[in-house]
């Protein structure tokens, strides 16, 4: 009797205890719903229950810049985009090895910019990117690699201990968003209507050093060896946006490297007149990243390569997974639809971006 | 490691695990080496001042009571009344040398790594030519181990303890790691009763002392850690923050150091008990004291006890004192002739007191303006009395807590010393309290400028009235809250539970905050 | 033993010096008054009272401090 009442106490204490922490911590992790969404991006990954073919990694420059829904409506691809804001390399990499948990993509599309970075640049971009991520062992080593000088694995495992301060700035979001989150992309892609045209950007600094870095270039390279490893093509891409530069040569070497590993590697800004690109109109933010109408364009213009390139399933054609894309579509046009509707009423977006974040 | 440390917490899991896996004989080496491990995780260099301490202090003990027992044998050999008396005087001499080599190689050791600095430059400014000794290593709590081992010599020698032939028990009761920042100071006699038996706790002590970990992790990481920023704002900028910001450091740094230094105590003596050894209490409810005497046998008992038994009992009943007590009775009369050796007895352990705590002239001045406090408050007792009697205050509750508030306010303004640390600085701004008192402080929103928000305002309040509500439980019915909770192991679960969980969401942790040494680790 | 008893209402006066068993425990006498008793027994009986000896056990009623001056008078 007296063994039974320890051994349901030895149970049940770490129960109660665990729910109530994790409750805790629920609440006060940052939700990324309002305002800010790109730390949210990584784990709306596991709730798609539809097959990707083709995979995107990378920073900004492919989760903006590249419509998903596009991509199938005109081709019948589907594909996915796991990127976050400023993704490093080796980041990307750890991505890959999570997805492949899951699912083994034909092609993935990487995207070049970040080769610039041979270090982890902001504790805030690192959470962003990692916390999403479901535990694997990939995850634990993307966090080794990615940790700045004053963040620690503990902070990882028990978000509670890193976010705890936030007690004292919890918005209405946090409680709305407790214990459930709102997808908010669409199969990766993060889409903006408004538009505010390309600006003229600072002259490039000289380079200190002409050449990527030796760390990234290897992620790169392991990258390679892993697509390779599981049949996958692997294509390397830079996408249309001029800014951050992307200097001819760091382009030479990516080249390069492309060549020496039968790669395709396409710069995008050279082909913005072939893909069709305004960028009086097609980006929201001055030229950084491309709104809606470009995603678009650029959607079209890659997926003419994918398809004619690679043996890829006309999903439009299975039943199953087009009811999927059609509920994503639906949602698509919904958000396409309001963002529109304030950019009509206020000229500008209100409930998304920067002018939404609380306080 | 600091005690308010992931490392250290997994530290204290590891040890009171390891502890209870291994049999009991062996479980005292545990802590040994536990002990070590402490010490040499913050400095290798730590080991060496211990090795030095312990050896002589376990050797020359040994050789006292060696003296001592062939003494007793001798002196049945001795049947002439004058001789034995001749022969005890002899041995006492022996002894005496031995008890003082090992008091001043601890002393010495203690003097050299904390003192050297402050007397030389003390000295040499005097001849316009201030001098530094600087890069003196500093052992980790070597005041309190010190004292613990003096206090074991001096025990020895009086022959109130036994001296200990293992030498590493010797070393495992100076080392205690629980007791290595902050004390207690333990005695031998206490702290060897239970030290080396590895008993087991049993569940209900064992609940206890874990609440108390946890409870001191909340009083230090929640309440003391937050209060630091604005308590150091308040005091380093002594120049703008005058008059009534000066009553707000000192409610804000009292409440700091008791709960700092009270929390760290909770720490040591729960992890004890999780252990099952009895450790001295060093706290009992201080901040209800009606007067400066009882202040001081109710925090850092075990410092104050020290003083009393090893300096100023010795001292005040010395055959010297004797004699000036009788002579000064004869001159200045019985009744104030009879007190002035106490003073000069009690000046001299305030005066030791405040160089204890620290080698500068703060901490000296806060030593004398306690035994000032004493003294006047001494002097005026009959007053009291009387005036007491008159209007029969004694029995009134309203009375008893003026007289609680008198004493805190009054400590804390002495107190503020060693938050200053700054002689002229501290009495300026104690007197700025009384001649530049602005109330607008309190609403124009200017207190939300020193490094709190409003939040953090509604915090540490909701943590006082806590604080107090368990404190006024102990001072209503003499046992702790805890002691009730942990009679349920339900109960101490959820207690546990709760604190562990407020401590992790409103603690002072983190970016932005670093981890405050602390206050006593260097003394 | 009357002599003691003289010392200890000196003082204070409004204890029971017959029943009390907890002079030292419960704070009636402080370590002044400790060390004015100490002067006084010296003074008085001529019984020196040694710092090892002066612990709570041998203070905590009139009773023990009696045996202990008793104790240190034939010691020799």
């Amino acid at each position: 009797m007296k063994a039974i009442k320890i051994v349901t106490r030895a149970i049940i204490y770490p129960v109660i205890a665990s729910i109530l922490l994790w409750t805790c911590q629920s609440l006060l992790v940052p939700k990324y719903q309002v305002g800010i969404m790109e730390g949210a991006m990584m784990h709306e990954y596991y709730d798609s229950d539809m097959p990707h073919e083709v995979l995107f990694v990378g920073d900004c420059e492919v989760y903006e810049n590249i419509s998903t829904v596009k991509l199938y409506q005109e081709y019948g691809i589907s594909s996915y985009i796991r990127g976050s804001a400023q993704q490093l390399v080796w980041q990307s990499y750890y991505i890959l090895e999570d997805t492949l948990r899951y699912e083994t993509p034909k092609v993935v599309v990487f995207n070049v910019l970040a080769l610039k970075y041979a270090e982890p640049q902001h504790e805030s971009y690192n959470r962003m990117t990692l916390d999403g991520l479901r535990w694997s062992p990939s995850k634990w080593h993307a966090i080794e690699e990615s940790m700045t000088e004053k963040e620690s694995m503990l902070d990882y495992v028990f978000p509670i201990l890193r976010y705890h301060d936030r007690w004292k700035d919890l918005k209405p979001s946090d409680y709305e968003f407790w214990f459930h989150q709102n997808t908010n992309t669409f199969n990766g892609y993060y889409m903006r209507v408004d538009s505010l045209p390309e600006r003229n950007f600072p002259p490039a600094r000289p380079l200190n050093d002409p050449n990527l870095g030796r760390v990234p270039m290897s992620w790169l390279e392991k990258m390679y060896e892993l697509c390779k490893e599981n049949g996958i093509e692997l294509v390397l891409m830079k996408a249309p946006t001029q800014y951050p530069y992307w200097y001819p040569q760091w382009d030479r070497q990516v080249m390069e490297f492309a060549s020496s590993h039968g790669l395709d590697y396409f710069n995008y800004i050279h082909e913005r007149d072939q893909i069709g690109l305004d960028m009086t109109v097609d980006t929201y933010d001055g030229g950084l990243h491309l709104n809606l109408s470009g995603a678009e364009k650029m959607a079209t213009y890659i997926g003419a390569y994918l398809d004619s390139t690679y043996d890829l399933t006309d999903y439009r054609l299975d039943p199953e997974v087009s009811a999927k894309w059609d509920e994503v579509i639906a949602a698509y046009n919904e958000l396409a639809a309001a963002q529109y509707a304030e950019l009509e009423e206020y000229g500008e977006l209100r409930s998304w971006g920067i002018n939404a974040m609380e306080e | 490691m600091l005690f308010v440390s992931k490392e250290f917490v997994a530290f204290i899991a590891a040890v009171i695990a390891i502890y209870y896996i291994c049999p009991k004989k062996f479980r005292w080496y545990v802590l040994l080496a536990a002990s070590l491990f402490f010490y040499t995780m913050d400095d290798v260099r730590n080991l060496i001042y211990l090795a030095v301490t312990g050896v002589t202090s376990w050797g020359l003990c040994l050789i006292l009571e060696h003296i001592t027992s062939d003494a007793s044998k001798s002196i049945k050999k001795i049947k002439d009344k004058e001789k034995k008396k001749e022969f005890k005087a002899r041995v006492q001499r022996n002894k005496r040398i031995f008890m003082l080599l090992a008091v001043l190689i601890d002393l010495g050791i203690l003097g050299f790594t904390k003192y050297a600095d402050f007397v030389v430059s003390n000295v040499t400014a005097l001849f316009s030519h201030r001098m530094r000794v600087t890069d003196v290593f500093v052992p980790l709590g070597i005041s309190f181990y010190t004292f613990k081992t003096v206090s074991y010599v001096l025990d020895v020698y009086r022959g109130t303890s036994k001296a200990e032939k293992n030498f590493f028990k010797l070393v495992l009761f100076v080392t205690y790691f629980p007791q290595a920042v902050q004390g207690p100071i333990s005695r031998w006699n206490n702290l060897s009763a239970t030290l080396f038996e590895g008993k087991n706790a049993g569940l209900k002590p064992f609940a206890s002392g874990l609440i108390r970990i946890f409870w001191g992790y909340f009083k230090k990481v929640v309440i003391a850690d937050r209060l630091v920023v604005p308590v150091m704002a308040l005091t380093h900028d002594h120049a703008s923050y005058q008059g009534a910001y000066v009553f707000v450091a000192i409610l804000m740094y009292a409440m700091e150091l008791y709960c700092d230094f009270t929390g760290g105590i909770d720490i040591t003596i729960g992890i004890s008990e999780c252990l099952g050894i009895k450790v001295e209490e060093n706290f009992i409810l201080p901040y209800f004291s009606k007067n400066i005497k009882e202040y001081w046998n109710r925090w850092h008992i075990t410092m104050g006890s020290w003083f009393t038994d090893y300096i100023f009992y010795p001292l005040s009943v010395s055959p010297r004192m004797l004699k000036l007590s009788k002579w000064s009775r004869s001159k200045l009369g019985n009744a104030f002739g009879k007190r002035v050796t106490v003073y000069i007895s009690c000046f001299l352990v305030w005066l030791a007191t405040g160089v204890w705590h620290g080698a500068a002239w703060n901490f000296i001045v806060w030593g004398l303006l306690n035994f000032v406090v004493i003294m006047i408050s001494q002097e005026l007792e009959p007053l009291y009395k009387k005036f007491h009697g008159r209007f029969h205050l004694k029995d009134k509750a309203w009375y008893g807590a003026f007289e609680m508030l008198r004493t805190f306010f009054l400590m804390g303004m002495i107190r503020m010393l060693d938050c200053y640390r700054n002689v002229p600085v501290t009495f300026k701004s104690l007197g700025s309290m009384f001649t530049s008192w602005h109330m607008k402080v309190f609403t124009d929103g200017s207190l939300l400028e020193i490094g709190l928000d409003l939040k953090e305002y509604i915090l540490i309040g909701i943590c006082a009235v806590v604080l107090f509500l368990v404190s006024l439980y102990r001072y209503r019915t003499g046992r702790e809250l805890r002691e009730k909770i942990s009679g349920s192991p339900d109960l101490t679960f959820a207690c546990c539970l709760v604190l562990l969980m407020i401590t992790i969401v409103f603690g002072a942790y983190g970016k932005g905050y670093n981890t405050s040494q602390f206050i006593y680790n260097q003394f | 033993m009357e002599e003691i008893r003289a010392i200890l209402n000196e003082l204070h006066d409004d204890v029971d010096y017959d029943t009390c068993t907890t002079l030292i425990d419960d704070r009636i006498l402080d370590s002044f008054d400790i060390v004015t008793l100490v002067a006084e027994i010296d003074d008085k009986l001529d019984v020196r009272i040694p710092p090892e000896q002066m612990i709570p056990e041998n203070f905590n009623s009139l009773k023990a401090i009696a045996a202990l001056v008793e104790r240190l008078e034939n010691e020799i």
